[in-house]
Formats: C-alpha cells, sequence, structure tokens
C-alpha cells in the first residue's frame, strides 16, 4: 500500500485510486492505415516494466481526473506526479 | 489462413421461439460447413433458450466441424494437465501430495449462477465431469460454509470438481527439478540471465551471471517476469505484472476437506496437511514487481471470508506475501513461438498456471522440439493478439483472474 499525492487533491491512500497502465502511448492517427501489426502494438503490446515506469492512474474515489506517474514498480516508490498533457518532470 | 466461423445459435431461437422443427440448427451447422464454413459457434445458455442439450451433441458430432462453445479451449488444457497429475507421484518417485479433495467455485448472484451453470455445461460437453450444486448440496458438501440467504453474498449455488484439488507447491518443483536431473538436464541454480544474444531473428544464446551458453533455442518460462526476458530481447509481450496476495494461517485441526473459491469476492480457502489455512485474494490493479500487494485488497478477502465461514472468525495469521503474475488482455495463457526464431515463450499464465504445469509444459516442450504447436495450444499462439482470434474465456478453467 502506497501514499498518492493526486495534482488536483493532494495526498491520498492508494486505495482511491485505480491504475490505468502504461503512459504515453499515443493513439495513431490514421488507425485505418496501420498493418494488423501495428495496431496489435498499440492495442495490446506493453513495456511493462520492472523499474522504473510511466503510467496513467485514476482518482476514482476522488476528483475522478486522470494525471500520469512515475513509479519505480520493483519497490513501488512514487518519483513524481503529473497533470496530463504535461511533459515528464524526470527523463 | 483467414478461417471462417458462423453463429448458428439464433436459427434455435427462431426454432424455439417459434415453437416447431424448423429452422434446425443441426442442418444448418451442416449447411455452413458445406458452404465453407471453419467452425461454428453454439451457446448452450441455462435456460435452454437457443440450442438445446441434443442440438449440441448432434453439432459435436458432426465430423471435421470445429464447434467453439465459447468456452472450451483452457479447459481442454488443464483438463490434461489433470490426467498426468493423478500419475505424477509415481511417474516422478516423488510425493508431490496430491489430493483430490474437490474444487467448489460459489456463485452469490443471478449472474453467477448462469455463468456457472453454462462453465458446467461447457465443460461436460468436453467430458469434464463437473457438477452444479444448489444451496443444499453447497451445504452438504462443505458445513462450515454459512448458507444463510440475508447475508451480503449469499450462497446461491455452486459448481463442483470432485477430481480437482490440491498439490504441494515445493513438492511439485523438487519433484521435476529431480526427475529431470536424472533424465539429464542440467539444472543451474543461483544464475541469473542478464541478457539474450540475438543475430538479426536468430537467437543465438543467452548471457547469465556465470557466463555465456549458446543455443539456438531458447524456452522462456519466467512466469511474473516473462516481460523482463523479453524485453531483454527487444520483444514486447501483451502482459501487465500484477500482485496477487496469499495468507496462511495457524496450524489447526482438520476442518475443511476441499477447495472452495468464490470468484464475485476473491476468496480462496483450503486447508493444507500440515493444518495451516490457505487464503488467496484476489490480484490487485497495478503493475508491480515488488511482491508485496495492497492492505485493502486482503481486507476485502477476509471480509468476505469471515462472512461464509464465521468459525475462522479468530484464526490468527502467520504470512502474507504477494506473487507476481503475468496476465493477458484476454486472460488467457501464450504458449508460442515468437518473432524471433528460436524463442519461445510460456507465459501469461495470470492466477492460474501452477494447476496446468504439467499439461502446459508437454505442450510447450512440444512446441520447443518441433518448432510448431500441438493442436491443444495452437490457439494459444502470440499471433492472436495481431489476427483478433483472442481467446476470451475469463473464468473458462476457474482462474480468478
Amino acid at each position: 500500500m502506497f501514499v498518492i499525492n493526486c495534482p488536483f487533491c493532494g495526498e491520498r491512500e492508494q486505495s482511491e485510486f485505480k491504475a490505468g497502465g502504461e503512459a504515453h502511448i499515443v493513439r495513431p492517427k490514421q488507425p485505418t492505415e496501420l498493418s494488423d501489426d501495428e495496431w496489435a502494438e498499440y492495442l495490446f503490446m506493453r513495456k511493462n516494466i520492472k523499474g522504473v515506469q510511466f503510467e496513467r492512474w485514476n482518482h476514482a474515489h476522488g476528483c475522478r481526473k486522470w494525471f500520469n506517474m512515475v513509479r519505480d514498480t520493483s519497490n513501488d516508490e512514487i518519483k513524481a506526479v503529473y497533470k496530463m498533457g504535461e511533459k515528464p518532470p524526470i527523463e | 489462413m483467414i478461417r471462417l466461423g458462423v453463429n448458428i445459435d439464433h436459427v434455435a431461437t427462431l426454432r424455439n421461439a417459434r415453437g416447431e422443427l424448423h429452422p434446425n440448427p443441426v442442418k444448418a451447422a451442416k449447411y455452413v460447413k458445406k458452404a465453407g464454413a471453419h467452425s461454428v459457434t453454439i451457446h448452450l445458455r441455462e435456460d435452454r433458450r437457443h440450442i438445446n442439450d441434443f442440438d449440441a451433441k448432434k453439432i459435436c458430432s458432426i465430423k471435421k466441424l470445429l464447434v467453439n462453445l465459447e468456452i472450451s479451449t483452457n479447459p481442454k488444457i488443464v483438463n490434461i494437465a489433470l490426467k498426468i497429475w493423478e500419475g505424477l507421484s509415481q511417474e516422478l518417485n516423488y510425493n508431490v501430495m496430491f489430493s483430490q479433495r474437490g474444487v467448489m467455485n460459489l456463485a452469490h448472484n443471478l449472474q453467477d449462477v448462469r455463468d456457472l451453470k453454462r462453465r458446467t455445461h461447457a465443460n461436460r460437453l468436453n467430458g469434464i465431469d463437473a457438477v452444479y450444486l444448489n444451496t443444499e448440496q453447497v451445504k452438504k458438501f462443505c458445513p462450515i460454509i454459512n448458507t444463510s440467504q440475508d447475508i451480503r453474498y449469499p450462497v446461491l449455488g455452486g459448481t463442483l470438481q470432485r477430481r480437482a484439488g490440491t498439490a504441494r507447491h515445493d513438492a511439485v518443483a523438487w519433484g521435476y527439478a529431480r526427475g529431470a536431473d536424472e533424465m539429464g538436464v542440467d539444472i543451474i541454480q543461483n544464475c541469473e540471465v542478464k541478457g539474450i544474444k540475438r543475430n538479426g531473428d536468430t537467437v543465438e544464446g543467452i548471457e547469465t551471471t556465470k557466463g555465456f551458453i549458446k543455443t539456438n533455442k531458447i524456452g522462456v518460462v519466467a512466469a511474473g517476469h516473462s516481460s523482463v526476458i523479453a524485453n531483454m530481447a527487444g520483444l514486447r509481450l501483451p502482459l501487465e505484472s500484477k500482485p496477487l496476495q496469499a495468507l496462511v494461517s495457524e496450524p489447526v485441526k482438520p476442518v475443511i476437506d476441499t477447495v472452495v473459491m468464490s470468484n464475485a469476492v476473491h476468496a480462496y480457502v483450503s486447508q493444507s496437511d500440515k493444518g495451516e489455512l490457505v487464503i488467496g485474494a484476489g490480484t490487485d490493479d497495478y503493475i508491480s514487481y515488488s511482491q508485496k500487494g495492497s492492505h485493502d485488497i486482503v481486507e476485502g478477502t477476509l471480509n468476505a471470508i469471515l462472512e461464509l465461514y464465521p468459525i475462522f472468525s479468530r484464526m490468527r495469521m502467520l504470512r502474507q506475501w504477494g506473487g507476481i503474475v503475468d496476465i493477458c488482455p484476454d486472460a488467457s495463457p501464450i504458449i508460442s513461438k515468437t518473432s524471433i526464431k528460436g524463442l519461445y515463450f510460456n507465459c501469461g499464465w495470470g492466477t492460474g498456471g501452477f494447476k496446468a504445469t504439467p499439461g502446459s509444459g508437454d505442450l510447450f516442450a512440444h512446441t520447443i522440439a518441433n518448432d510448431e504447436p500441438h493442436k491443444l495450444n495452437a490457439a494459444f499462439n502470440i499471433n492472436r493478439f495481431v489476427s483478433g482470434d483472442l481467446v476470451d474465456e475469463h473464468g473458462a478453467a476457474a482462474v480468478a483472474h
């Protein structure tokens, strides 16, 4: 269990949030022009990183807003939290 | 190759609505086969509103026609595994403490009842002897369950597979290790894989903490860490790794002689030979390799356990941990070749891999040896995420994730 600093509400328990998986996957502008391989790559394939990962979270039982998080998945340590559309604060 | 499957379910719906013998779904199945279809889909509902048992039997007996009962690909592998489990201690000459004490899955709402009945029918059509129990039969089979109907999760019924059960995990690992060792397999302990060497689209070997191993075939069975190994080869998999928590209580005298699962409330209970209660929760919903998991998940599971088994209210828990499970988007495993020649993956089993161990092992060995899948794991190829042939069988083999 960990505490998440929601960029809109401040620190809340993780149980208030819903994980949304890998962040910064850009939806292709013209899905119809993609090959099946490219579409599968966009839709299903994930990095599933052990280590520092950029991911999306939703404050489901709070403000219900989506935001991004940088978290080390090997020990659940949160490195940074930032709003949708903002540049990641760490590389 | 593009394959054609036709859903002929509503031919039966029409017939039933008319109250006549026409149109006939069995004939429809024969027509579509003649017209070039490779498979038909039928949906044996609990209320038999569409296809009935007689139709299903007749359609299944049409030669060279694949019948999609919608939930039957996973159970076939698990059923083969179960047959191997039955003789495994003898074969390995090692007691894996395999105990066919039955596995019961509880239904807590009307949708559970429908789903579980449907799973039972699908299993039976595949020759697997599952049965559906009503509330009284559940109570008779496992008397400590609270079957009162005014609780938050009342027991409305459940499925029972009497040949299912438990085995001791570490005994299975040791038994297999000893068996493999006797057959000449080198097992290198404390040796971490650090990289996979590729030459173009072919594997050449693996880098380890103890040096380089040259090989043209690599079979990866790394469970929750499958993606980590895949990344070493520059490959991405359709997996997310999540914590799955379990707890073990202090040992007590025998109190529960079966395995009871409840997917609606995410609670698993059985009792080990040492007398400890083994309790399993559902997965956490975020990616993590931390082997911890969240407290609220455990709390939710224990709330459900205490309501279903008030007798456990004063049990003390000795240990709690989180294992890492790799989950596919369609909740079915991958036993497959990859786009890299010589690299094979057996992964994506999520919370349900252990029971399939012997079956998945045999099929994976077949796939590696022949560079082609066995017909039983052909559907579990990684290319299904490209072709769209997903094996969407959530809960088909009583898997909770």
